[in-house]
């Protein structure tokens, strides 16, 4: 016979769990994806400083890129190769982004009538929406200055070198880049930090140290070293 | 003259003859007991030679053998994981949500073990010899032996699962030595040791569950035993969450309930900690051995005010750098201890016992920590018309090894005094006061932990078996491990060859009657509608019985004790008031329930200690001391095992035919010692 | 000291709930939390209302049994458990909000009582040590470096109360599992089993409903047992050797 037994132990266990499917594996996606676009982002700040050393050497730059690794490649050959890898790295991130936020908010349906942050920063809170920021801002970046070349002045858009400044001239579209820049530094305090821990590269209180330092040293350099180039043009230093 | 056992093996002491009758009119003679399991020969061989003739259970049948354990305790944890491992059909109960939070979780201090790793004399012999010795000469041999012979495989077995013992730098093992015990043999994990063993425990346990072997009922309480022809074939448990009353049967069933110290209401027991399930297998047959035995320890944090729930224990390990003192004169007891100068304090166990002075044993440093606070020289906060408390001081500790020094020593626990008490230890001496803390009385068991119920096995604190009169620091955690790794897995497996036994069906007569019986008890704790809530009853028993039955027992307290508690029980029947319902959680419900068993646990607690006229570890009757006040053990009237069986309920009581109780029965047995002469203890 | 207590009531788990108020007089500094909620209970029974159902079971904060959302603040305001919270750290007069844990994977079952079998559901994946009773070898066969004996001893005092989940934003059990990962992982008894374990509890963690892990911190700072954040570390990277090791 069966004894009454109303207890069940519903949610069962899982059967051949795959480390693949993990929410952990998304986060290591994340964090490589993201380490990717760290990489990015720091060579690109790099070209962008070259509008301090003036019109033609900034041109120059921007054509050089074009070229490099001519004649076994292809002209705009590394770009392309560099473009498909950070548009593969932009999806893996935002998809898995999407999927963690998705689970998150399904595993606390019901919200506390008080709740207060212990310990999370303002960064790290603001993850998902800075995330959002970064990607709005990135179609208007590549409209702006790669796909739909469009001058907001209404100027030429043959030459990159005019074309920011032209773009930087204006007060607001400056301000446009200060924000993205303030939601990609944060981005960035929080994000090294966390892929470094998801990578498990933070096993001992000097290593989570370091990873927070790290945090902050890329976000104030990528985000100020960005910046530096709209403030110089609104500021006249740099013009054409 | 010597006696000899059936393979020559030569008595050291006589059966006991009892001449006093304090308890006389409380309770009915019965028949002598006989261990029928009891080995024999030389005391060495005696386990082995008891696991080759138990019989074997062919693996292929265990599947079809199934096991009810009650607690997941170090004893039923340990005990439901072994039998998974070994094919079992295994059913593990508690009453928390996780098997994880048994009370043994808190013990402190450590588990003994005769590893001899420090090379400093230890043995299984002589581990045998201080834990019969600690217990005042009130267990089993044989029990006790086969306790300190499996010890050191418990330490091998947990050391497998992941324990993580504190070690030395080598790497090996660290011990120390704890309880005033002269060899290092306690294994520990800093203050956490119960911690770690139970997780071991808890997670060999949870692997069965995976495996398919073991299935947990957590948030499940046991209300009663199902017992069918005579043996134990299952139990009536509720369903905490949905108030469902469930009959689970099987073919044997094994309590591993843990201990009832909380008939006191404040003790360092958890606050679920209950006598239920043994009680309710007490009153279907099974005999309660040596109830009064309690242990009372001496360093836990004292009581604050009215509305405390729990004592909380300071390890006995402070003692050995703490000093204890109370001021000379009653006026200084309001004073700042500060400003007590030295030549005003007494420091009185230095004083009364020169030898051992801050480490004698619990039940000496309670008993004397007690008769201070009685003078009048207790300190802290008024209690009702008392002052409850002693002083332990560090200072001298600190000036000798630096604040640092006490610190890597004792930081956790200086600190959640600090938490709970609001001073700083540091600076003020602590104050502590004995606490109820353990129960060395059971259910009775014979060697193989069989009740005399067949089909009914114990383990754990809820049996009587290893401790005597009194437990030794760090050997319940040995004794519960013991008896569910090695112990009860080479035992219940005699009784189990003769399994399966014919399936009981749930609408066998006595299970249905199990069943009813316990849904009228819900419905009558439901319909009393009086004006008292279970608690307030379960503080008054609480108060009869630490005043009474507590730290010095008198043959008038006892008695009083007795009429108290048939006065309060009454009230309770029918002036309690449960709010809610029977089929939700409920937990005044439940509280209800535990403390009505409680108060039929505490009259026979009563009952047991007042025909026990002498002195034995835990045990102090103010008739039987020395002249220096010092307890007086009589062999030649106690030297017996007292194991109670519930008397037949009166019929003169038809509207409570749930609290009536009648003149329970006592069967003694003899303790005769063959490996170990009995000496009264002195610690002077 | 007076209180003002706003409280969670949920008669089942299947009821919506809502916040109550109650007037709690004559509280003193000395009781804790929970003797508190003794009191407010007691008054109530007298008064013909259901006392409020919370967990507890040792209250000397080693079980892990009891944990309240205590203004906000999983175990309230100190670093301990609910049961050694003390009123000494309120004041007279205060307001004080009480939530159970909220996470879809710890239903409410009454009030301020959840269930937690998740927890023992995700150990029962790899959460142990396969050893047998019986086969053990002798115990200090094995050494163990001291410095790894300590860090997985820390590692183990997790209570497995659920404080870092309730407090975590995306209700993630990480540190719980993380705290496992790492007193196992550092025993040397814990490698057979290593990868099969992590990916085993990590499946089943995922599968209870939890949410991923995004490094925030609160549950590390709402730990009583002040497990750090690194186990989370330990997690992830005992989870991609895994994965490296093709499971
Ligand atoms: C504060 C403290 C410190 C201690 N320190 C030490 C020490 O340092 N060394 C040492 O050796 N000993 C120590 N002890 C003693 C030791 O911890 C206990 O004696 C031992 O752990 C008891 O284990 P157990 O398995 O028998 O019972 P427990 O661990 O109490 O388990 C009882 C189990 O039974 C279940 N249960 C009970 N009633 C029911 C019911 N009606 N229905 C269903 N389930 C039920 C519970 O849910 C639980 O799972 C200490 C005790 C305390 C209180
Ligand atoms: C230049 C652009 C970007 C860079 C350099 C960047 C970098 C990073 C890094 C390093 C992380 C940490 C990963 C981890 O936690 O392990 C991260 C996390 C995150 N990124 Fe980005 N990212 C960028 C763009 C975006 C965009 C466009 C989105 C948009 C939707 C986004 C959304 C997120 C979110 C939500 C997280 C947090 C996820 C979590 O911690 O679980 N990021 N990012
Ligand atoms: S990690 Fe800390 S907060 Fe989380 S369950 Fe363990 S003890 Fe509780
Ligand atoms: S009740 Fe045990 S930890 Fe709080």
């Amino acid at each position: 016979m069966t004894p009454v037994a109303t207890h069940t132990s519903a949610p069962t266990l899982v059967k051949g769990s795959r480390a693949a499917r993990s929410t952990i594996t998304l986060k290591i996606l994340m964090a490589a994806s993201g380490i990717v676009f760290i990489g990015f982002v720091l060579v690109h700040m790099y070209g962008n400083l070259k509008a301090f050393a003036g019109h033609d050497a900034f041109n120059e730059y921007a054509h050089h890129l074009r070229t490099f690794g001519e004649p076994i490649l292809p002209y705009e050959g590394l770009l392309w190769i560099v473009r498909v890898g950070l548009i593969a790295a932009l999806v893996v991130h935002v998809a898995s982004a999407y999927a963690l936020a998705r689970r998150a908010s399904t595993a606390r349906t019901q919200k506390y009538a008080v709740k207060k942050n212990r310990s999370s920063s303002l960064s790290s809170r603001t993850m998902r929406w800075g995330g959002v920021t970064i990607l709005v801002f990135l179609v208007w970046h590549l409209l702006n200055f790669t796909i739909g070349k469009i001058n907001p002045s209404g100027g030429a858009t043959n030459d990159p070198y005019n074309l920011m400044v032209d773009t930087f001239d204006l007060w607001w579209m400056t301000i446009i880049y200060l924000v993205a820049m303030l939601a990609l530094g944060l981005h960035l305090h929080h994000g090294t930090w966390s892929a470094l821990q998801t990578l498990g590269l933070t096993g001992t209180a000097a290593a989570r140290t370091r990873a927070k330092t790290a945090g902050w040293v890329l976000a104030v350099v990528i985000a100020g070293g960005f910046s530096l180039v709209p403030l110089f043009v609104l500021l006249g230093v740099i013009s054409k | 003259m010597a006696m000899t056992d059936a393979s020559g093996t030569v008595a050291l002491n006589q059966p006991s003859v009892q001449t006093s009758d304090d308890a006389a009119g409380y309770y009915t003679p019965g028949e002598p007991i006989v261990d029928a399991k009891a080995p024999t020969g030389p005391i060495a061989t005696r386990w082995t030679n008891r696991k080759f003739e138990n019989r074997l259970v062919n693996p292929a049948n265990r599947r079809k053998l199934t096991v009810i354990i009650v607690g997941t305790g170090l004893a039923g944890g340990s005990a439901a994981a072994t039998l998974g491992e070994a094919g079992y059909n295994v059913k593990s109960f508690c009453y928390q949500d996780s098997p994880r939070r048994a009370h043994s979780i808190a013990a402190q201090g450590g588990i003994n073990a005769a590893k001899n790793y420090k090379e400093d004399g230890d043995s299984v012999h002589r581990l045998f010899y201080d834990t019969v010795k600690g217990g005042d000469y009130r267990s089993r041999e044989s029990n006790v032996y086969r306790l300190a012979e499996v010890s050191a495989n418990i330490i091998d077995q947990c050391v497998a699962q992941g324990v993580p013992f504190a070690r030395e730098y080598g790497g090996l093992l660290d011990n120390r030595s704890f309880g005033g015990v002269q060899v290092s043999r306690t294994f520990y994990a800093r203050g956490q040791t119960g911690q770690q063993l139970l997780i071991g425990a808890y997670q060999a346990l949870e692997r069965q569950v995976a495996a398919g072997t073991v299935t947990t009922y957590t948030r499940h309480e046991m209300l009663d035993l199902v017992m069918v022809d005579g043996k134990a074939r299952g139990i009536i448990a509720r369903d905490m969450v949905t108030g469902a009353v469930e009959t689970h049967t099987a073919d044997v069933v094994v309590l591993a309930s843990g201990g009832y110290g909380n008939v006191f209401y404040l003790s360092t027991n958890a606050m679920g900690c209950n006598v239920t399930a043994a009680w309710r297998a007490h009153r279907k047959g099974a005999y309660m051995a040596n109830p009064s035995y309690t242990q009372i320890h001496p360093t836990c944090i004292p009581v604050s005010g009215e509305h405390q729930s729990k004592l909380t224990l300071m390890s006995e390990s402070l003692r050995n750098d703490g000093r204890i003192w109370v001021p000379k004169n009653k006026e200084d007891c309001d004073k700042d201890p500060r400003d007590i100068p030295e030549e005003d304090r007494d420091y009185y166990l230095e004083r009364i016992y020169p030898s051992f002075g801050n480490l004698v044993p619990r039940d000496i440093a309670s008993r004397q920590a007690k008769n201070m606070c009685d003078e009048g020289r207790g300190v802290g906060p008024m209690v009702g018309d008392f002052r409850r408390g002693v002083y332990l001081d560090f200072a001298d500790a600190i000036a000798r090894l630096g604040k640092a020094g006490i610190e890597e020593k004792y930081d956790n626990l200086l600190d959640m005094y600090e938490r709970i008490t609001g001073e700083n230890p540091y600076e003020v001496p602590m104050r502590i006061y004995p606490a109820v803390h353990y129960v060395m009385g059971g259910l009775w068991v014979d060697y193989d932990l069989q009740s005399n119920i067949p089909g009914l096995f114990v383990t754990g604190e809820a049996n009587f078996s290893d401790h005597g009169a009194n437990r030794l620091g760090a050997s319940a955690l040995m004794q519960g491990l013991a008896d569910g790794y090695f112990v009860l897995p080479n035992t219940i497996r005699d009784y189990l060859a003769d399994g399966p036994f014919e399936t009981v069906t749930e609408d066998h007569p006595e299970v249905v009657a199990a069943h009813q019986a316990v849904q009228a008890r819900i419905e009558r704790f439901l319909s009393i509608d009086g004006e008292r809530s279970a608690d307030s009853f379960h503080k008054e028993l609480g108060h009869l019985m630490w005043e009474y039955c507590g730290m010095e027992r008198t043959a008038e307290g006892l008695r009083k004790a007795i009429d108290g508690i048939r006065e309060l029980k009454r009230e309770f029947w029918s002036n309690l008031k449960v709010l809610g319902t029977a089929d939700s959680l409920n937990q005044s419900l439940e509280k209800a329930g535990r403390v009505a068993d409680f108060l039929e646990l505490g009259e026979l607690m009563c009952i047991d200690a007042l025909n026990r006229r002498e002195s034995c570890g835990g045990h102090f009757r103010a008739e039987s001391q020395t002249e220096d006040g010092e307890a007086l053990r009589i062999d030649e009237e106690f030297a017996y095992v007292a194991a109670w069986e519930f008397g037949t309920a009166v019929e003169n009581d038809p509207n409570e035919p749930q609290s009536s109780m009648g003149t329970p029965v006592l069967h003694k047995e003899d303790l005769i010692y063959t490996a170990i002469e009995m000496k009264q203890r002195s610690y002077k | 000291m007076k209180l003002t207590l706003n409280i969670w009531r949920q008669a089942d788990a299947a009821a919506t709930g809502e916040m109550r108020t109650y007037a709690l007089d004559g509280v003193s500094e000395d009781m804790s939390f929970l003797e508190m909620l003794d009191v407010l209970n007691e008054q109530l029974n007298a008064k013909g209302e259901e006392p409020i159902a919370f967990d507890s079971d040792c209250r000397e904060g080693i079980c892990g049994t009891c944990g309240l959302m205590i203004n906000g603040q999983a175990h309230g305001p100190e670093v301990t458990t609910t049961c050694q919270l003390h009123m000494r750290s309120f004041k007279d007069g205060d307001e004080i909000t009480i939530e159970p844990w909220r996470a879809d994977a710890f239903p409410v079952v009454k009030d301020l009582v959840v269930d937690r079998g998740a927890f023992d559901r995700i150990i029962q994946q790899g959460g142990f040590i396969s050893a047998n009773t019986g086969s053990a070898p002798e115990a200090n066969s094995v050494p163990v470096p001291r410095d790894k004996a300590l860090r997985s001893f820390n590692m183990a005092t997790c209570i497995g109360c659920g404080a870092c989940v309730a407090a975590c934003p995306n209700g993630s059990a990480s540190l719980f599992m993380g705290a496992k990962i790492t007193h196992l992982g550092e025993l040397p008894q814990g490698q057979p089993e290593r990868d099969q374990r992590v990916v085993n509890m990590v499946g089943q963690h995922d599968h209870e409903g939890f949410g991923g892990c995004t490094n925030i911190g609160e549950c590390a700072a709402a730990c009583p047992k002040e497990i750090p954040l690194d186990v989370i570390s330990q997690l992830n990277k005992d989870l991609r050797t895994a994965l490296k090791h093709g499971h």
